[in-house]
Parts: structure tokens; C-alpha cells; sequence
């Protein structure tokens, strides 16, 4: 062990000099703090294997390039009750001298925003330093996809859907009520434990609707669409900088919900229900993964950290290593993190309600 | 046509894969440590892959691979040494071998043992690998043709093989095996998300307990502490005596029954769950009845060491049959081993049938490795077996710190959180229980094991068949009772009938002797207590979350009925009954040290931590342990509490963990490690 290690903190060391070496330092001094010599951790409140590891860990060696003085960017993880144990410890976390930052997602947002009594964190109490977006794709069998007469779904409607689903008041909940929307009767199986355990029972032809988020769509789903056994049906859209729903960037030629809900019969894209769906979306896709630094934290930190993940979006390669590993989505800074903070964590009280409702009476689901 | 078109291709691509220099560096490493692991007494594949875990992430998945399959492949040779030399079982995997090989040290013929032990290890290693190989082709495609239920009736018959490590009372076996079914189900269900034994004020509880506390708790602590009691003394070394080539020579003229107990190795090895804890009996005794002679088995007759030393190793190629294929455990280390590959590079590989459709090169890179390990670990046995036999010496009470230490890192990374020790601690202490009165462990983490794939698949495979029976009924029969699943049923049935036929003839831990009947009456009183109130918690589970109430308390139905009558059985028999099986008789005389003076040192450690944080607790632990327990000086106190922290400083700093706080560190920042 002690070989192999050494030999892992050596190409470590390589790569932290060679990042020293090009790293454009621009921000030192003047306003702003200087890490130089200190360890930046990163928590993350989810195990190693998920989306949000990957996430962290693509940005990790580009924030510790980025920053003043280039600290040391160690990802930590501290998983536990679906990301509600680490929320609830960062929300105990003072800010000191920036080297504590705290990446959520969506499955931090949907307790939050249904009020879970578990959660006692406040998002409020946090500053965000950039939210990173992502998409995701509903995908059928072709068979079933061949009973949808161009964008209109009602052709679906008397089809008996199965759906393995991770839990009706986690991201699941978004495509369980556009499908509900469209009329489709998707009975979810329960008690999968990631997204790609939905797949494998769409792929053993026990499930036949799925949906996954854009990143697993492109590695896991693309290669069934070009062998012919499964057809994308819709992706949930982007939002523009105005707040509406337009395609998504990754998969510009795929209809969005609110296209297909419009074509279909008895899916209306106004009013109560429609709004609530709107309102989860924002709050689980468009604005999915954030970085905070914890309660308390100074200006001049928040210029830092602002201006690192700002460095990282302008270098010129950014394109390039991103699109493989994060998709085509807004990565964004200072106001527009802000801004999308808020129409993430701020569901109006109908949506909300209605949610709730709809949660207790179609999955007797209780929140308290 | 599949298998030129597609398997022989993966075959060679996997060959490129593992003939890098850099692979084979790390599977030596993997080796070495194995070696070491293996060596200790107490300490098996479990606690090596755990240690091993915080590091998969974000590894190369072939470097990743390798150092795990060496690890996990050299171990039941390694262990050799401690049951040749010691007489204790160096694994679980090697308890048949003490019989023999012990006996044959004695007599000065250590070398001969040992070498006939690596030769017949070698052996079953290649076989194994060579069944795994041509098992993947087979299987294949009937592997992709797996759905929910399927899966469901293999986690069945891996649950089926509790008959066969029962022991001599079969309902002592359904109960631990239920035991450990239920501590699996405590925490938020997978279905609705109702708390099953857990409340949402204590949050470690509701993620449930980890595999790897539950597997250093069950085994290694119990072991440990039984070795500390014993307190042996150093004295013993004896030589290790010529005749290597002897040894080799033993094994060539038993070829066949090396062969057979392969064959039987690889054979139980698929058997989901069963694992390593009966492997080396079941060969042991095939190897005692085909001898003509048995008047020398139990002092020294080499056919006892070569029957299950080629078992042991032949088991871990059949053990990843499950494991690879279905993506459920073969046994606790192979269940590690399947969370540890979920971290290797970005986590794109997944266990079960999905990687023999997308990784086959990888598929086929873990048996190269598989295949390749065995020999690298055979030759630096025999090259090595001079300093390695000397590391057996070491008086326990030196071991044993260090091992407790190690464990407790262990455990400590899977949660970070000071819960993580006192989990390890109340688990070990179930586990002591269970091993003194003869209840098997074996079973209760197969329980554990399986217990979540068991709920889950029977969950979603009641609710698929409900859909396709409403299409229509003939859809649905078609569903639950496809070819496999009525193969697969005949199956378990069978192993049902014959595991307890020979239930009583395969003693997985030993023979136990009975004591009085209090001690035992009291145990069985407690398991029966937590049970009943795990039924009564899940009873009030309400409708909605139906699907999270079912199982725990069918399960904890059925173990209370086993309880209660053992209970009344208890009540009728007498105390000299396996029933009363208690080791604290059996090994009194033995035992130089008390239970509960030997527990307090441990509980000493957690209660410090608790106070002062995990390094400066340790401190205080090692220190006073080797100078009042092992009795040495000051200066050899000091200097092993300095290389015990500073090993485990190392350690954390190569994965940036921080230690558990204590009280002490909510009132004083102190600098890392101590924070």
C-alpha cells in the first residue's frame, strides 16, 4: 500500500506543480483572500459514486488552479440520509477563512423545498458561488414509441407503464408528474438505488418508460437508441435567460415536455399543475448542482471564489474538457447564481402545496 | 457463434489489459498485502478489501482490480502459515487445515505441510480460475436473459445454504440467520422510505449498518479477542524442517483428490453467500472418507491439509461466479468487493449482467488476475516462507493492539462518524456472543448480505407480476415462472434437503462443548427480545408503506417462531445438549484472561474517544495496553504508540480523512490529526 501510494501522491505533486506553473494568477491580492498554502474542503454530501462526485471532482483540480495562492482542492465525502446529514452539519459551519465549500444538488433542494422534517438547513443562510445545470431525457421502447402520433402522446394512454423509480419525493418526482400529466398510467417500482438500476430493468424489457439525467443519457442510453431498443420521447427542456422553457442545447432535435404536453390532449401547459411541474423542474434540472460557502462568509471570499469559477468558465479549452464530463449546461456565477438559487429554492406555496397533495394522495406519501 | 465473435476477442483484449508492467506491479503489491493480512490470525479478505476501499476511488479499474484480486486470491494461501504453525486459523477459509497441518508442525514437518498446502493451493487457484472462465462463456447467455425474478430466486438459494451451516441444531442456524436479516433491514426501507428500527433523531442509524462493520464485527473482533484471552506464549518457534520437496511430492500423489476438492471448492464458491466458512470442512471430510487409512487424520495425515488447501483456493473463482454475473455477493468479502469495483475509475462498470454485456475485457481481466495472483502468491510463500513464519511468532498481545486499530480505521471510514466505533463495538460484542455460544456466524452475515437484495427484488417482482397479471394471467405466469426461475427452485429445494441432511456432519466453527444452561438461556432471551421488538416496530408501519413492512416482519416472524422453539427445547433437555453449547467451558482452560477485562480494554478506547478524539485516545490505549497487557518496558511502549499514530497519520493523510472528534474537540481547536 505505502508503495502504491507513494506513488500516487507523487503524480499528485506533478500535477499540482504543473497546474502552479500555468496557473494565470490573477487575483492575488487586492481584494480577495490568498489560500496560498492552505487545503480547500470540498464537502459533498453523497457517497463516491455518484453524479455529484463527478462533478466535484472535475472542477476540484480547476478550482485549485484558479484560486489565489492555489491552495490544495480535496473533495470530501460525507453521504447520509439521502445528502440531509451533510446539509444539516454544513448548515452548523461558520465561515473562518474559506477553505470550506459545500457542493448540493437536487436531492438537497426537493426535502428543502417539500419541508422534510428531517431538513434543518437553510439555503438562505448560504452563499452561492456557482450553480451548474443539467438536463435529462424520457425514453421508451420502440414499439411504444411508434404509438405516439408525431409530438401528441394520447396515443400511450391506455398503455400500462412500469417505471423503476428511486422515490416519488426525489428528482423522480419531475418525470412521475409530466407522465401523470400526459395522461400515461406509470406505476413506479420503488427500491432502486441509482438511476442506472432504472435502466438495466428498461433493458431486461421490465420497465418500459425511463428517463435519465443528460450525462447517463449520452454514456448509457445513446448506444440502445442507435442499436434500436429504445427511442428517446422528450427531454424536460432548459430554461432561457427569461425564464422559459426552449430545447435543451445538448439535444437541440428532441421535443421538449412542454411541446409534447401541448400537442396532447387534456395536457395543459398553464395552471395549477402545469406550474408546480415548472416549478420542481427549475428547482431539480436547470439549477441542479451549487457550490456554497458556508453563513457568514466575507465579500472579499465570495469575489474569490466568484472570479476562480468565473477564470475556469473563460479558459479556452473549458468547452472542450466540459462537454464530455458535465454536457452543454450554463455553469453559472455571481448574479445569475444567484438568480438561480432563488427560483430553485423558492417554490411558490401553490406548487408547493399542490405537490404535497399530490404526493400524499396518488403515493401516500407524508412528509412529516 | 457468440463466443468466436465476441468472447475469444474480450479474452485477448483482457490479456492486453493485465500484461502492462504497472498492472502487474499493483497485483504483486495486492499480493504482498494479502500475504500480510492473511498472516495474522483473525483477519481475512473482509478487513483487507475494507482497508483497501477508501482508495478505489477514482482509480484506474484495472490497477484498481488488480491489487484487490491479489489481495483477495492470496489470502487462503496465506493463511496457511498461522494454521500450520500456530494452530489457529489464519482465515475462516483455513480452519480444517489446523487439523492436520498443526500436527504435522509439531513433528518437525512444518515445510512439508506448508509446501503441500502452497502446491495444492496453486492448484485449486488455476482450477478455479479455469471453471470461471469457461463459466462466463457458458452462462452468458442465459446470464443476459436475468430479470427481477431471477435474481430474486438466486438470492433465495444463496439464503437456502443457512441449512448447511446450521450446525448441530438447525434452528440456532434460522435464527442467526434471521438475526442478521433483520439488523440488515434497520434504516429507511427501500420501497417507501419508512424507519425500520432507526429514528430520524440518531441519523447514522437511518442509512443502516455498513457491510464492512457488520463483517469486521461478526469475525474479525471475535477472533481477536478470543486470541487475546488465550494470550499465547512466544516460546513455541519451532523450525520450520526440511522437505519442501516432499511436500510437493505429497500433493502429486494425491493429483485426484486435489482435483475433487477443487472441484468441490469451485462448486460451493457459486453458491451465493455460502462463501469460505465450510468449504475446507466439506473437503475435509470428502478427504477423510476417500482414505483408506484413517487412523492418521487429526495427527498429521497430509491428505488433510491437501484437501482443504485446494478447496479454499479453487472457492474464490467459483465465489466470483455470483458476484461477477448476478452482482450478488458470493460471500462477505466478495460483497466489499462489489461496492469497492462501483468506485473504480468513474464508476462506470457495474457488477452483474450489464458487464458482461458492456466490460467483458473486464470480466475476463479479474479471472487473468485471478489466475495470475495464485501463482504470484505461491511463489513468494515459498520464497518468503522463512520471514514470513517468523511474523506467526509474534506474541499476540503485540498483535492484537495494532489489528484493533486497524479495524477500527476501517470501520471508521465507511461513516466518518465517531457512531461507526461504537457500531463496530456492539456488533463485535453480538459477534463474541454468537461465537461462544456456538451460533453461526457464517449464517448471520449471509443474512446480512442478502437481506436487502431478498426485500427489494421480492418487492418489485411482486409488483411487475401484478401489472403483467393484469394484462393478462397467462403474461404473468410467464413472468414469475420462467424455465430459470422453476430450475432455480428445484435447485434450493434440493440444497434445502441435503444442506441439513449434512448439516451435522460439517461443524463450520468446531466442535463446541455444552455448559451450564444459564448463559445460553440468557442469550437466546435477548435475540428473542430485540426480534420482538423488531416485529413490533415494523408491525406499525402504516398501510401506505406497506411494501417496507412485509419483509422484516415476515422475517422476524419466522426467527421468533425458531426462538421460541428453541426455547421450549432449552427448557426440556438437558445441559449437556449441543443446545448449551458455550465456549467459555470448553476453553477454560485455555483462556488466561477474562472476557469482560479483555472487552474493557476496547471499550476503554471507545469511551476515550469519545472524550478526546480517535489519535489521542489511541495514544493513551496502545501505550497502556503494551505496558500493563504485554507487560513491556516504557521505552517499547512508547516507541509502538509512536508507530502505531504515526501509521495511522499516514494513512489519513493519503485519503484527507479526518479522525472522529471527541467532547474535547467541541471546546479547544486543535490541530490535525487530534482535531
Amino acid at each position: 500500500m505505502r508503495k502504491f501510494e507513494t506513488t500516487r501522491r507523487v503524480a499528485m505533486g506533478v500535477v499540482a506543480a504543473v497546474a502552479a506553473t500555468f496557473a494565470v494568477n490573477a487575483n492575488a491580492g487586492g481584494h480577495g483572500i490568498d489560500l496560498e498554502g492552505k487545503t480547500v474542503e470540498w464537502v459533498i454530501p453523497f457517497s463516491e459514486t455518484g453524479g455529484s462526485a463527478k462533478w466535484a471532482n472535475f472542477y476540484a483540480p480547476l478550482l485549485s488552479e484558479a484560486l489565489p495562492g492555489n491552495p490544495t482542492v480535496v473533495v470530501k465525502f460525507m453521504p447520509g440520509a439521502g445528502s440531509t446529514k451533510g446539509a444539516n452539519w454544513f448548515q452548523e459551519q461558520t465561515y473562518e477563512d474559506g477553505t470550506l465549500i459545500f457542493g448540493s444538488s437536487g436531492s438537497t433542494q426537493f426535502p428543502y423545498l417539500l419541508g422534510d422534517p428531517r431538513v434543518r438547513y437553510e439555503y438562505n443562510d448560504w452563499n452561492v458561488v456557482l450553480a451548474s445545470g443539467t438536463g435529462g431525457v424520457a425514453y421508451l421502447p420502440p414499439d411504444l414509441a411508434g404509438k405516439m402520433d408525431g409530438l401528441d402522446a394520447s396515443g400511450l394512454q391506455d398503455t400500462d407503464f412500469i417505471y423503476g423509480s428511486q422515490g416519488a419525493t426525489r428528482l423522480d418526482l419531475v418525470p412521475l408528474l409530466a407522465w401523470e400529466m400526459l395522461g400515461l398510467n406509470v406505476e413506479p417500482v420503488f427500491g432502486i438505488k441509482g438511476r442506472g438500476d432504472g435502466r438495466l430493468m428498461f433493458e431486461r424489457g421490465e420497465a418500459n418508460i425511463d428517463y435519465q439525467t443528460s450525462s447517463s443519457y449520452l454514456k448509457g442510453v445513446t448506444p440502445l437508441v442507435e442499436g434500436g431498443t429504445a427511442v428517446p420521447m422528450m427531454s424536460w427542456g432548459a430554461l432561457d435567460a427569461d425564464g422559459n422553457i426552449v430545447r435543451d442545447p445538448t439535444f437541440p432535435d428532441m421535443p421538449t415536455f412542454k411541446e409534447v404536453c401541448d400537442a396532447t390532449a387534456g395536457c395543459e401547459t398553464s395552471g395549477e399543475k402545469w406550474d408546480a411541474w415548472k416549478a420542481f423542474f427549475v428547482a431539480g434540472f436547470p439549477a441542479q448542482k451549487m457550490v456554497f460557502l458556508p453563513a457568514g462568509a466575507s465579500k472579499d471570499a465570495m469575489v474569490t471564489y466568484t472570479k476562480a469559477f468565473e477564470d475556469i468558465k473563460a479558459r479556452a479549452d473549458f468547452a472542450e474538457i466540459s462537454s464530455g464530463r458535465l454536457g452543454v449546461y450554463p455553469q453559472m456565477t455571481g448574479e445569475e447564481a444567484t438568480g438561480a438559487l432563488s427560483s430553485a429554492t423558492q417554490v411558490p406555496d401553490a406548487a408547493k402545496e399542490f405537490v404535497v397533495n399530490w404526493l400524499s394522495e396518488r403515493y401516500g406519501v407524508t412528509l412529516n | 457463434m457468440d463466443i468466436v465473435s465476441i468472447a475469444l476477442p474480450a479474452l485477448g483484449d483482457a490479456a492486453g489489459l493485465i500484461l502492462q508492467p504497472i498492472v502487474l506491479g499493483y497485483l504483486v503489491l495486492g499480493v504482498v498485502m494479502g500475504l500480510c493480512i492473511g498472516v495474522f490470525p483473525g483477519l481475512g479478505g473482509i478487513a483487507g478489501l475494507s482497508l483497501l476501499l477508501p482508495f478505489m476511488f477514482g482509480m484506474e479499474p484495472v490497477l484498481g482490480l488488480a491489487l484487490m484480486i491479489g489481495m483477495v486470491a492470496v489470502v487462503p494461501t496465506s493463511d496457511t502459515f498461522a494454521s500450520v504453525l500456530m494452530g489457529i486459523p489464519g482465515s475462516s477459509a483455513s480452519q480444517a487445515t489446523v487439523l492436520d497441518g498443526f500436527p504435522m508442525a509439531k513433528k518437525g514437518e512444518a515445510a512439508r505441510a506448508l509446501s503441500a498446502a502452497f502446491a495444492s493451493s496453486l492448484f485449486g487457484g488455476l482450477v478455479g480460475a479455469a471453471f470461471l472462465t469457461v463459466f462466463i462463456l457458458v452462462a452468458r447467455p442465459i446470464v443476459l436473459e436475468f430479470r427481477t425474478p431471477e435474481l430474486l430466486m438466486i438470492t433465495v438459494f444463496g439464503l437456502s445454504m443457512v441449512g448447511i451451516l446450521a450446525g448441530r441444531v438447525a434452528l440456532k442456524g434460522i435464527a442467526a440467520a434471521g438475526l442478521g436479516m433483520m439488523i440488515g433491514t434497520i434504516g429507511e426501507g427501500d420501497s417507501a422510505g419508512e424507519l425500520r428500527m432507526a429514528t430520524y433523531d440518531m441519523p447514522y442509524l437511518v442509512d443502516g449498518l455498513k457491510l464492512v462493520i457488520v463483517g469486521l464485527g461478526i469475525f474479525a473482533i471475535p477472533e481477536i479477542v478470543a486470541l487475546l484471552r488465550q494470550d499465547r506464549a512466544i516460546a513455541d518457534r519451532k523450525p520450520l524442517g526440511g522437505g519442501w520437496m516432499t511436500g510437493v511430492r505429497d500433493w502429486f500423489k494425491n493429483i485426484w483428490l486435489s482435483v475433487r476438492c477443487s472441484i468441490i471448492g469451485v462448486v460451493v464458491g457459486v453458491i451465493p453467500g455460502l462463501g469460505g466458512s465450510v468449504v475446507d470442512w466439506i473437503a475435509y471430510g470428502h478427504s477423510v472418507q476417500t482414505t483408506k487409512d484413517k487412523s492418521k487424520f487429526g495427527s498429521g495425515e497430509i491428505r488433510g491439509v491437501i484437501g482443504p488447501e485446494s478447496s479454499n483456493n479453487a472457492k474464490e473463482g467459483g465465489g466470483l461466479v455470483p458476484t461477477l454475473l448476478f452482482g450478488i455477493p458470493g460471500s462477505g468479502s466478495m460483497a466489499i468487493f462489489i461496492g469497492a469495483i462501483a468506485l473504480l475509475g468513474s464508476g462506470n462498470i457495474e457488477v452483474g449482467p450489464s458487464m458482461l454485456k458492456n466490460n467483458l475485457d473486464i470480466t475476463y481481466a479479474i479471472v487473468w488476475l485471478l489466475a495470475l495472483a495464485n501463482v504470484v502468491g505461491t511463489l513468494i510463500c515459498i520464497a518468503a516462507s522463512g520471514g514470513i513464519a517468523r511474523l506467526t511468532t509474534i506474541p499476540f498481545a503485540l498483535l492484537a493492539p495494532f489489528l484493533f486499530m486497524i479495524i477500527s480505521f476501517a470501520a471508521f471510514q465507511s461513516g466518518q462518524d465517531i457512531m461507526d466505533l461504537v457500531a463496530l463495538f456492539a456488533i463485535g460484542f453480538l459477534g463474541i456472543m454468537m461465537r461462544r455460544f456456538d451460533w453461526s456466524r457464517p449464517a448471520f452475515l449471509i443474512g446480512f448480505v442478502l437481506s436487502n437484495p431478498a426485500e427489494t427484488y421480492a418487492n418489485q417482482a411482486v409488483q411487475i407480476a401484478q401489472s403483467r397479471f393484469r394484462k393478462s394471467f397467462e403474461d404473468g405466469i410467464d413472468y414469475i415462472f420462467s424455465p430459470i426461475v422453476i430450475v432455480l427452485i428445484i435447485i434450493t429445494l434440493i440444497s434445502i434437503v441435503v444442506g441439513l441432511r449434512q448439516a451435522k456432519t460439517i461443524m463450520a466453527e468446531g466442535a463446541v462443548e455444552s455448559g451450564a444452561k444459564r448463559a445460553p438461556l440468557i442469550f437466546l432471551l435477548v435475540v428473542l427480545g430485540y426480534l420482538t421488538i423488531a416485529f413490533v416496530n415494523a408491525a406499525m408501519i402504516p398501510d401506505y408503506a406497506a411494501a417496507d413492512r412485509v419483509f422484516p416482519r415476515f422475517v422476524a416472524g419466522v426467527s421468533i417462531v425458531a426462538c421460541l422453539i428453541l426455547l421450549v427445547q432449552m427448557m426440556m433437555r438437558a445441559e449437556t445438549h449441543p443446545l448449551f453449547a458455550d465456549r467459555e467451558t470448553s476453553d477454560a482452560d485455555t483462556n488466561a484472561h477474562g472476557l469482560w477485562s479483555t472487552l474493557a480494554w476496547f471499550a476503554g478506547l471507545l469511551i476515550l474517544t469519545s472524550l478526546m478524539g480517535f489519535i489521542l485516545a489511541l495514544a493513551i490505549f496502545l501505550f497502556a495496553f503494551i505496558k500493563l497487557r504485554a507487560g513491556r518496558s516504557v521505552v517499547f511502549a512508547a516507541a509502538y504508540t509512536l508507530a502505531g499514530i504515526a501509521f495511522m497519520c499516514f494513512m489519513a493523510g493519503l485519503l484527507n480523512r479526518d479522525f472522529p472528534p471527541g467532547l474535547l474537540q467541541s471546546f479547544i481547536d486543535l490541530p490535525w490529526p487530534l482535531t
